[in-house]
């Protein structure tokens, strides 16, 4: 197995693109990831597009084909594949790549995730998301996704001390990150009157506690450590790339509200880096609802269960705080393109290590990504050091 | 949910009935055609649940997809049967009766409709047990 480093990364504003289409979408930011990497797109050796659900959001599947196509790539017969995790796809295609490089079977390569939501209307996409659990047995009953995730916090707030004021919290400080970050979706700051005063989806999660549907794409390019240096000064090293499944249904849950796949590969990455969580300085993880921040922080075993609403309220996720977590603003308030949101969250880390984070920058060496699909069937882990 | 897709489980939906792992007993349901715990080796037969069971989680829904938004707000719950499996499941209560630790019951009543004129789905809902 060869060492892995990021060279270059590009990601498109997040938001509502009216005048963007699918493809062009994908190909911004691809070009932004090649320029950032000193590459023109002859000397890549494969291409992989974490997408979820172009064939229902814009009526496309072969989606491989038609940004490799539409990339310019075509001509040169690149390998394009596509990688679906529901919201893990970008996150998988990041590992798919790394694994690839990392067997030697190829040197240059791409890792993209894309998403046009806002083509369709608001009851259609609630549907389209909620094909991310089990459709015949969550879905048929009435389940929204919104629905899975408030049923993981009633259950929490059953077991644990998590008060309303610091779920919202969550959603408060990820605004005010997303603020300072010129990609984001939401630049505006809130408070936490603002999350408790909206209207409720699914109780005890209101508006503000939910991830919005936005478009955008995300791509970053890797090649093996020992070339690294032919391309940048500054790369990035991948210390531990790791991945785990649970059942597609929450009911079928050993705990409803432990995600155990987060738990499974958190462990198998800080295995593989061999690192602890004390080398961890900051973390991007997958707040698609203010619960799953709560979840994931105490999942991946930075503080015990029931203890990430305190640490919250107090300022020790936020950016001056002990580990900053979604420094980027995180789904919340930068957005969420289901199958762009793992490959940002590795552009988010990669601009942060290398000190071009601006009004947002922490201190940090080593950060890691968690990004989940449905409610934690899949979870991808990556460690990512300067 | 196509026509085809749905008709295929009727009646799984409409009766309850889930499977079971004959080599280590464990129930199913939904149903499973194979057991996670001894995979090859268990042998799986049908088995109707009797029904009663208790919530362990709930929500409820105040918008939801096209085919659910005429039923907001409904109470959607993860319900344990008595027999050990999970399911979801709406439950015909009004939001501020659900509970976690309420005792329910499985009854026969419509789910969904697919559009005005489209298909109407049934199958099982629970209720509160008096
Ligand atoms: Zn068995």
């Amino acid at each position: 197995m060869r060492d892995v480093a990021v060279i270059g990364v590009g990601c498109t504003e997040f938001g509502e693109h009216w005048g963007t289409s699918f493809r062009d979408l994908f190909v911004k930011a691809g070009a932004l990831a090649l320029e950032d990497a000193g590459l023109s797109g002859e000397n890549l050796d494969a291409l992989y597009v974490g997408n979820m659900s172009a064939g229902r959001f814009v009526e496309q599947e072969h989606i491989g084909a038609l940004i490799a196509d539409y990339a310019g790539l075509a001509t040169n017969h690149v390998p394009s594949t596509r990688v679906e995790a529901a919201c893990a796809s970008g996150g998988l295609a990041f590992r798919q790549a790394v694994i690839a490089v990392a067997s030697g079977m190829e040197d240059i390569v791409v890792a993209a995730g894309v998403e046009k939501m806002t083509d369709v209307g608001t009851g259609a996409s609630v549907d389209m998301l909620a094909s991310a659990a089990d459709r015949e047995w969550e879905g048929f009953a009435g389940a929204t996704f919104p629905g899975l995730y408030a049923m993981i916090a009633t259950d929490y707030m059953h077991r644990y001390p998590l008060t309303r004021e610091q779920l919202a919290q969550v959603a408060v400080k990820n605004h005010e990150n997303g603020a300072k970050n010129p990609i984001a979706q939401f630049r505006n700051r809130i408070t936490v009157d603002t999350v408790l005063n909206s209207s409720l989806v699914a109780d005890p999660l209101r508006l503000f506690d939910c991830s919005p549907i936005t478009d955008g794409a995300a791509a970053v390019v890797v090649v093996p450590l020992e070339r690294a240096r032919e391309f940048t000064d500054s790369p990035v090293r991948v210390l531990a790339s790791a991945q785990a499944s649970d059942t597609i249904a929450l009911h079928d849950r050993r705990d409803i509200s432990t995600l155990d796949a987060s738990v499974a590969a958190g462990k198998r990455a800080f295995a593989q880096a061999g690192l602890t969580h004390k080398d961890i300085d900051m973390l991007e993880v997958h707040d698609c609802f203010t619960i799953a921040e709560i979840c994931a922080i105490e999942d991946l075993g930075f503080c015990k269960k029931g203890e990430a609403g305190r640490l919250t309220e107090e300022g020790v996720t936020a950016l001056g705080g002990e580990i900053p977590v979604n420094t980027s603003g995180g789904l919340k308030a930068c957005g969420h393109p289901v199958g762009a949101t793992g490959i940002k969250q590795i552009y988010e880390i990669v601009n942060q290590l290398r000190g071009e984070a601006a009004g947002r920058q922490v201190d940090a060496e080593i950060g890691m990504a968690h990004n989940v699909g449905g409610t934690g069937a899949t979870v991808v882990v990556h460690i990512l050091g300067a | 949910m196509s026509v085809s897709r749905f008709w295929r489980k009727i009646p799984q939906r409409y009766n309850l009935i889930g499977t079971q792992c004959t080599s280590c007993g464990r129930y199913f349901f939904p149903p499973r055609s194979l057991c996670p715990d001894c995979r090859r080796s268990g042998k799986i037969v049908d088995h109707k649940f009797n029904g009663e069971g208790t919530v362990v989680t709930y929500t409820v829904i105040r918008s939801a997809s096209d085919q659910f938004e005429h039923t907001t707000p409904y109470v959607l719950a993860i319900v344990e049967l008595d027999e050990g499996p999970r399911l979801t499941t709406q439950v015909a209560c009004l939001p501020e009766e659900a509970k976690i630790g309420m005792r329910v019951r499985s009854v026969f009543r419509r789910i969904a409709a697919d559009g005005e004129s489209g298909t109407i789905h049934y199958g099982t809902k629970f209720v509160p047990v008096e």
